[in-house]
């Protein structure tokens, strides 16, 4: 019967994906994956270009101070130590000594941009900052090292004179050059533009309703700041703190130019002697022997691990307070 | 008679306030003019910061005695919060004061048609200029780009379009990949790529590293960017027929390019001035130099960086001219990012 074949066919209809968008999404996906791509090579190289050294000198790699290697005439490897406790110090030192300084004032003119100035200051405020953000490191490093530099000597001594009796500020032997305490200065003004907007874009998520009610009852902004917003924040902060720990501790150029780079463990700020594990790849790199390379490989990975642990945390603790909300 | 009600505004500074403000004002820039001259305080930051103090304090004393203590410590905060934007903001005053200062008497026209393979950083400087740097900084930053655009593009679209299972993961890995320090990209292109493949520098081993760290700043901008599309236009597209790729491709992607231009921008300004990682992998050669696959190269922040560390007053100068070079080159592109931005907004 001829009727049945003129019958249309039921069309088919699915969700599967056609052809062209599994092409697609297998694209994109790998676009997607390649962070992760890339984050684990990073990991796998370094360890395997510093499993050498990482192997001879044990945990001694990272609690040792000694940076040496001495090669007899055709090259070969008489003897060598590597550590970088030094370094490692001098890393958390300056970053610590940055953030200590740089957290304060970030907050307070996060506070001003959100809570004070006028709207069109704010707006210029706000780009200018974010210009900073966007200055590359030699820029600070150069400036710091010629401008800022004798300032920073002055408030060193100034510290040293009046605060000297504490162990953390005792300058022995006197000489308070590019020590660690410039170094931080210097990565303090690198990490306020990111902790300023960290900190803004959290306190602009404070409860507007709590705000409200708090001025409804009479308080100051002061007294509004202290019951609504700072608690409302106060993670969020810390968060943007530890973004900027994580800068100022992967931060190459600006430090070397800056800090006077010797190999001790040296825990006072003021003394014009320290480190950063950045640096010292720097300064180790133009002169190294094959089997050096390796170990500042095996230096570069510490330096990744740890800022990787302190980004990670500091993302998680920025994220979390952004969901709550309140 | 009538009377008609002003509308009062308790709020607002009557001219007596202003007036009290305002010798409150001169009060302190007297008394910290004074204080420095008398004690052994020097420098202009000594008076900025005697000045806050003082005004801190005598605002404070007076808003204790008209209006209680809540008001006294409300009137500290104040000039606390706005002696931390001055913080903030004297630095990069500082900075683009000086770089223009000094970087000026640098600029003359043989900067711009030389190079320094005939020159010392120690020579005068009618002698060479930076060629080798702006032709090598372009090159570095047309491979990252060419690079790490797709890679950043694709990251955010899945994020944004496909939303797969690893989402939340690859979103904290593009933070965490961030933070990455420069000089650990370089190391690991160092390890990776120029000693078992290449085996010698090139603007190609440079620009590989710059990807890395151009890759999250692309892609979290570019996710924020498509993350404003409003979903109707990928439903009409749906509806419409389209297949998902040729709805991101002819409507999603289109609708963001201006956003997603302002992503590209802000990646180039993170990398046009990174330094650490061109000093392990590009060599810094003095030559202008054709061949972005093989052979030294040199780029502006390897110029400041040898400048700088050449010492004499010349090579001063021409760092700080290369530090012109610079800062205009990273305003230029947050400028042009901000307009892009900006129009995308109002539109």
């Amino acid at each position: 019967m001829s009727a049945t074949t003129l019958a249309p066919s039921p069309r088919e209809i699915s969700t599967k994906p056609r052809r062209s968008d599994k092409v697609f999404r297998g694209i994109v996906t790998a676009g997607g994956l390649s962070s992760l791509v890339i984050l684990g090579l990073i990991t796998v190289f370094l360890a395997y270009r510093g499993f050498e050294v990482l192997r001879q000198e044990g945990i001694g790699f990272i609690t040792k101070a000694e940076w040496a290697i001495t090669l007899d005439d055709s090259n070969n490897i008489v003897q060598s130590h590597f550590g970088i406790a030094a370094m490692l110090v001098g890393t958390i030192l300056c970053s610590l000594v940055a953030v200590v300084i740089a957290l304060p004032v970030s907050v307070f003119s996060a506070l001003f941009l959100n809570f004070y100035a006028p709207e069109w200051l704010k707006k210029i405020l706000v780009t200018v900052i974010d210009l900073m953000a966007a200055f590359p490191s030699i820029l600070f490093g150069v400036w710091g090292f010629l401008v800022l530099m004798p300032s920073a000597e002055y408030w060193a001594k100034l510290i040293n004179k009046y605060l000297g009796w504490i162990p953390l500020f005792e300058v022995k032997p006197y000489f308070v050059t590019r020590s660690p305490f410039i170094a931080g200065v210097v990565l303090a003004i690198m990490i306020i533009p990111i902790i300023t907007s960290v900190s803004r874009e959290i306190f602009a998520q404070a409860p507007l309703d709590r705000i409200q009610a708090a001025f409804a009852l009479g308080a100051t902004r002061w007294a509004m700041i202290k019951a609504v917003v700072i608690p409302h924040g106060r993670s969020g902060v810390i968060g943007g703190a530890m973004l900027g720990l994580g800068r100022a501790m992967g931060e190459t150029v600006a430090v070397y130019t800056v800090l006077n780079i010797v190999f001790q463990i040296n825990w006072h700020v003021l003394l014009g002697a320290g480190g950063n594990v950045a640096s010292l790849i720097i300064a180790r790199f133009g002169e190294a022997s094959p089997y050096e390379i390796k170990a500042l490989m095996a230096a570069g990975l510490v330096l990744f691990l740890l800022t990787l642990i302190v980004n990670a945390l500091a993302n998680l603790i920025v994220k979390t307070t952004g969901k709550s909300g309140r | 008679m009538t009377t008609t009600a002003v509308p009062r505004k308790p709020w607002e500074k009557s001219p007596k306030d202003r007036a009290r403000d305002f010798s409150f004002f001169i009060f302190a820039i007297a008394f910290s003019y004074a204080f420095v001259g008398v004690t052994q305080m020097k420098g202009k930051l000594a008076y900025a910061f005697v000045f806050f103090v003082a005004y801190g304090v005598i605002v404070s004393v007076f808003s204790y005695i008209s209006r209680g203590a809540p008001a006294a410590k409300d009137a500290f905060v104040k000039t606390l919060v706005a002696l931390g934007a001055v913080i903030t903001l004297l630095p990069i005053a500082s900075i683009i004061f000086t770089v223009i200062r000094r970087g000026l008497p640098g600029l003359k026209l043989n900067l711009f048609t030389q190079d320094m393979s005939l020159a010392a950083p120690t020579d005068p400087l009618t002698n060479g200029g930076v060629l080798h740097a702006i032709t090598g900084t372009l090159t570095l930053v047309v491979l990252a780009l060419v690079m790490s655009v797709p890679i950043g593009i694709l990251t955010a679209l899945y994020l944004t379009e496909i939303r797969g299972r690893f989402s939340g993961p690859i979103r904290f890995l593009v933070q965490a990949m961030s933070g990455v320090p420069s000089i650990v990209a370089g190391l690991f292109i160092l390890s990776a790529v120029l000693y078992p493949i290449a085996k010698s520098y090139s603007a190609l081993m440079g620009a590989l590293a710059l990807t890395i760290l151009m890759i999250p700043t692309v892609a979290r901008t570019s996710e924020e960017v498509l993350q404003l599309i409003p979903n109707d236009l990928r439903e009409a597209g749906t509806a419409l027929g389209g297949t998902q790729w040729r709805t991101v491709a002819m409507i999603v992607v289109p609708a963001a390019r201006s956003g997603l231009l302002t992503a590209v921008i802000l990646g180039i300004a993170r990398i046009a001035g990174e330094t650490a990682p061109l000093l392990l992998l590009t060599g810094g050669g003095d030559k202008v130099n054709p061949n972005p696959f093989n052979g030294s190269v040199g780029s502006l922040p390897y110029y400041i960086w040898k400048s700088f560390n050449a010492g004499s007053p010349e090579s001063l100068t021409r760092a700080w001219a290369g530090l012109l070079v610079l800062m205009i080159l990273v305003l230029l592109l947050f400028v042009l990012a901000r307009a892009l931005s900006t129009r995308k907004v109002s539109k």
